[in-house]
This record gives C-alpha cells, structure tokens and sequence, in this order.
C-alpha cells in the first residue's frame, strides 16, 4: 500500500501531473453530472376491477401500510390519516412507488412500485371506501394533446409551479432536505393526480382555481418542455445559471490556468 | 547573537539553460514538425467548420455522452471554428517556446522626462500653430465653438436627471384597496372561499377597476400567496387572525428581503421559502422568519368575502410591500 503511494508520489512533479489532475477531475465532474442527469423510465399503469376490490385491498393495507398509518387508516404520529384523501392520492403515492416508504427520510422518493397495477386498485378502493375523496384519474381522459392549450399551459405553470419545479419542470430543493422532483417523464395521470391530492410537502391546485381544462394545459407543456430540443448544445440539466458558471468556472478558468502554466514553463 | 544569523548570498540569476533544439538539429526538426502539427490540426478545424455548413443538414441530432442529443451541425461548426482558432494559438506558442530565439535581454527603463530640448520645442510649435491658426482674430469660430462645447458638458446633466425623481408613495402603496375583489393569476377569475380546499394555494391579483392596463410593475407589488389551511392551525393574535377567513390567509408574494418572488409553499410544515436567499417563513405564525436573512415577516393582507360571497380585501396593505428603501417608516 505505502510502496504503491510511493510510486505515485514519485511523479507528483513531473510535468504532466497537473494536467493529467485536471483531465481526472473534469471526466468525474461530467461523469458524475451525466450519470445525475438521466431521466428515470416513465411507467405505464393499466387499472383493472375486481368484485373483492375493498376486501382485498384492506388486506393489502393491513399487511404494508397499517404499521404507520394505523389499523383503520386513521394515521400516527408518523403518518397521516388516510382518510378522506381518496383514491388518487392512493394510485399516486402507491403508482409512483412513494408508498410504501424505503425508510423514515424527509422525503418518500419515486421508485420501483412495491405493488402491481390491480394491488394498487384494490389499495385506493379500500381507502376510497373510508371517505370520499377525490378519484383516481383514468388516463384514457387526460386527451392533453386535445384539449390543453401549450401557451396557457406555460403561463399557469410559471404562475402556480415553476417557483419549486424550476422552470423548466427539472425539480428543486426545498427546505431541510426537502425538494420537488423532476416532472420529466412522468406519466400526465400522475401529474393530474399530484395537482388535486397535494402529495407531501405540494400543496392542493384546487379545480376551482386551475380548472381541469387548465391542468390539461399545464400537462401539455410539460410534455412540450419535455420534448424541446436543446438547440444551443448541452442543456447542463436546464437549472439555469448554477451549472453553467459552475462549467464554466472549473472547465473554462481549468483550460486557461493549464494554457497559463504552459505558456510560463521552460521549454527543454 | 545577530551575529549568530546566517547568511545567504545572493544567488543571482540561474544559468541560462539552451533548449535540446538550440544545439541539436534533429531536436529542431523534431521541433518544427509538432509545430506544424499544430497548425495542420488547427486547418482540418476550420474545414469541419467548413463541412459541418454544407454537408450536415441543420436537422440532424447526435446523442453525445455528455451533451446529451445535440444539433450536429452546429456542434461541428462551432468544434471546428474552436479548434482552427485554438490551435493557431497553440503551435504559435509552441513556435516561440521552442525553436524562436530565446536570448535573454535586460531592457532598462528609460527616464520618464523628455529631454529639455524636446520640451522646448513642444512649447514652441503650440505657440506658432496657435498663432496661424488665427484664434485670436477669428472670435465667431471661437464663441461658436465655446457654446458648442459648452452644451456638450451639460448633457450629462440632462441624462443624469432619469436617476430621479424619488418614488414619493410608489414603494409604498399597492393596488389593494378595501373591497378590492382577489382574481386569479393569470386567469383573472374571482374566487370563492370554498373553491379552495384545505391545503389548496392560489395566486391572485387585486382586480383592477375597468379601462386599466396591469403592468409588471403593478404586478410586482400585488401578487398575494392565498393559502388555505385548517383554523385551528393558526398560531395568532386577535387582530391578524380577523385579518383570515375560514382558515384562509393571505400573504405578499414578494419577499422583504431582496423582493424575490417568496411561493415555495411547503403544506404539510406550513412554511414559505424563498428561493433567492433561502428565508423561510412560518404560515401559521403570520408569516414570521424563522430562516434565513429577511428581517420582516411577509405583510399579510386582511381578506373577507363580499355580499356576492366573493374573497376581497378588506383593506390594503398595512405596510410597504417588499424589500427595505431608504424612504421606508417602518
């Protein structure tokens, strides 16, 4: 271990070794950045019914979720009360993978989902049963390409929803570990579903006040944001001025101080 | 004991050392061929560039590990404009690091006087050109001129004045007056209190009377955040809590910090961050900070419903909206 230190230790001034350095750093900077970058698989849901759905899903309730939202669903004091919230919030949270949580982080995070398509429904029957509340949406009505309009679409979404999802709909931080996920790639039922349940730290987009035609608008640019070309070469994540200055400091002012070191060395 | 201290001499300059392509001519040739390396490189760049306008249509997207898709003839006009103009940069470096004279000259400085003679006839030849010139004689040219440039200095006078004048009561008010109607931004709607549901945002506007144009700077004093929450959720005083209405209560938009936009509203721990500089605010407890650098809750906007059962407010802000100015009482 301390010979192979050695061995490297012995060209740490030869005059390759900085540039050498700097190649080293910028490959994992870009690796790093392009492995961050890359856009989960979108997922596509097919929702059956069963006769038995509530019994069912109440058994399915029991075994994974009623440790932490209670035996009646009526919540704890580490989760909510699941009453009321209605099966959209169940084919959301559940669908998207958020339900059951991996563990008791800031944030239930989308992952594989746990349970299957007819488990899931059985899972928002059930809950649907205890109070009622909004329902889980039928991807066969959201005719987006339709009936929403892009240019309204973009407007309400700077309005209501870029402040946390950036404006390019790539996600943000929020508090204390706490952010908005990317919405590239997610399936339109998911996102309807997340305006009308207000899933997490999201708050409630009420149809009153962003009416339905209206989140099929703000849906369609997402879609359209989604499938914009970068024309101007790398979009570096689309977050704006942070990744850019951080490129162009390192990589750029990287270049000139090796061009520098190089102009000032002695040539043999 | 100084006497104790050693003592360097001073070193002086290094030896001058002469590079392997000084004294050995295949060195120099070795030298010469990377130099032109260089410069072929820095050509074939420029006839990518070349290539990349004729040959790739503006249509055609690569994926790039990195880059991700991007457009292939932009990419190889600018790669190759990059390169040609790098690489002449580069192999005429590489030119004068090796293979140009690398003689070592002490150039002193010269004294910043000028000669005594030089100075005199400076002096000389304004006087005489001065004379020829006529000024002296000529006084239409000379007042004219006078005025022409006198004007010219007062320009900026005039240009100066844009800085003013001072913003009198315009920091000050908004457009929230008593009875003005909440609409929806950007849809203009009026809203109800049970179009909101617990848990539920809004963006508003104060509906302005008809005829009048809203402005962006109209709307960057009035945005209001309206949030709905459970009443017994409120943490307030008497006063602020006759300011909600059924759980619903409303705050400027713009932050009193730096005046960013402060939306980020998190439901389940009812604060309000703001993006720019990460202040946040506490819903609940009328907007007060409990992170970060803004030193004044948000101003919260007294809300009721009208006859028609419409939100308004129920009188402006009681505050200036926004960021700190020098003319600001509170």
């Amino acid at each position: 271990m301390t010979s192979g230190i050695k061995k490297l230790s012995r060209y740490r001034r030869h005059r390759w070794a900085a540039p050498a350095l700097l190649v080293v750093a910028l490959i994992g900077l870009g690796t790093t950045f392009s492995v961050a970058s890359e856009a989960p698989a979108a997922q596509n849901v097919a929702v059956t019914q069963q006769s038995s759905q509530i019994t069912e899903g109440k058994r399915i309730f029991l075994q994974g979720c009623s440790s932490c939202h209670g035996l009646n669903a009526e919540g704890g004091a580490i989760a909510p009360s699941l009453i009321g919230v209605g099966a959209a919030a169940v084919d959301f949270q559940v669908g998207t993978g958020r339900m059951p949580m991996a563990d008791m982080s800031q944030q239930a995070m989308r992952k594989k989902p746990v349970y299957d398509a007819v488990q899931t429904a059985a899972l928002a029957a059930y809950v649907a049963s205890l109070a009622p509340g909004p329902q889980a949406v039928d991807p066969t009505s959201l005719n987006y390409e339709r009936d929403g309009n892009t240019a309204q679409g973009g407007t309400l979404f700077r309005n209501n929803c870029a402040m946390c999802h950036n404006f390019a709909a790539q996600g943000g931080a929020l508090t204390l570990g706490k952010y908005a996920p990317t919405l590239m790639g997610v399936d339109p039922k998911y996102i309807y579903e997340a305006m009308i349940t207000g899933p997490q730290s999201m708050p409630k987009f009420s149809d009153k006040t962003i009416s339905p035609a209206e989140k099929l608008s703000i849906i369609k640019w997402i879609k359209a944001a989604q499938s914009e070309p970068s024309l101007g070469g790398a979009s570096l994540g689309r977050v704006g001025p942070v990744t850019e200055g951080l490129l162009a400091w390192t990589l750029g002012l990287g270049l000139l101080i090796g061009i520098a070191v190089w102009l000032a060395s002695k040539a043999r | 004991m100084t006497s104790d201290i050693q003592k360097f001499e001073d070193p002086g300059l290094p030896e001058h050392v002469h590079r392997k392509a000084d004294h050995d001519e295949n060195a120099a040739k070795a030298a010469e061929k990377k130099v032109a390396i260089l410069f072929v490189i820095s050509a074939l760049g420029t006839l990518l560039l070349i290539g990349s306008y004729y040959f790739v249509k503006s249509t055609t997207f690569i994926f790039l590990p990195i880059m991700g898709d991007t457009n292939a003839q932009q990419l190889g006009i600018g790669a190759g404009l990059g390169i040609a103009l790098l690489f002449i940069g580069l192999g005429a470096i590489q030119w004068a690091r090796t293979l140009m004279p690398d003689t070592e000259v002490v150039a002193e400085r010269h004294e910043f006087r000028s000669e005594d003679k030089d100075r005199e006839d400076f002096v000389a030849t304004v006087k005489e050109r001065a004379g020829a010139a006529g000024l002296g004689r000529r006084s239409l040219i000379k007042r004219s001129l006078g005025l022409a440039v006198g004007l010219v200095g007062l320009s900026p006078l005039v240009l100066l004045r844009d800085l003013g004048p001072l913003p009198r009561k315009y920091l000050s008010t908004t457009d929230w007056k008593s009875g003005t109607r909440l609409v929806l931004d950007p849809s203009g709607r009026p809203i109800k209190p049970e179009d909101l549901e617990v848990g539920a945002v809004a963006q508003v506007l104060p509906e302005l009377p008809a005829g009048t144009e809203r402005t962006l700077e109209n709307i960057g004093k009035d945005a209001v955040l309206l949030i709905r929450i459970r009443p017994e959720e409120f943490n307030l005083d008497a006063e602020r809590l006759s300011w909600t209405h059924e759980g619903i209560i409303a705050f400027s938009k713009i932050c009193s910090h730096m005046g960013c936009a402060v939306a980020l509203y998190e439901q389940q721990t009812k604060h309000l961050l703001c993006p720019c500089h990460q202040s946040t605010f506490d819903v609940t407890r009328a907007a007060k900070v409990i992170f970060g650098p803004a030193a004044r809750p948000l101003p919260q906007l007294a809300i009721t419903v009208d006859s028609e059962g419409y939100l308004v407010a129920k009188q402006g802000f009681t505050e200036p909206i926004g960021p700190s100015f020098w003319e600001r009482s509170s």
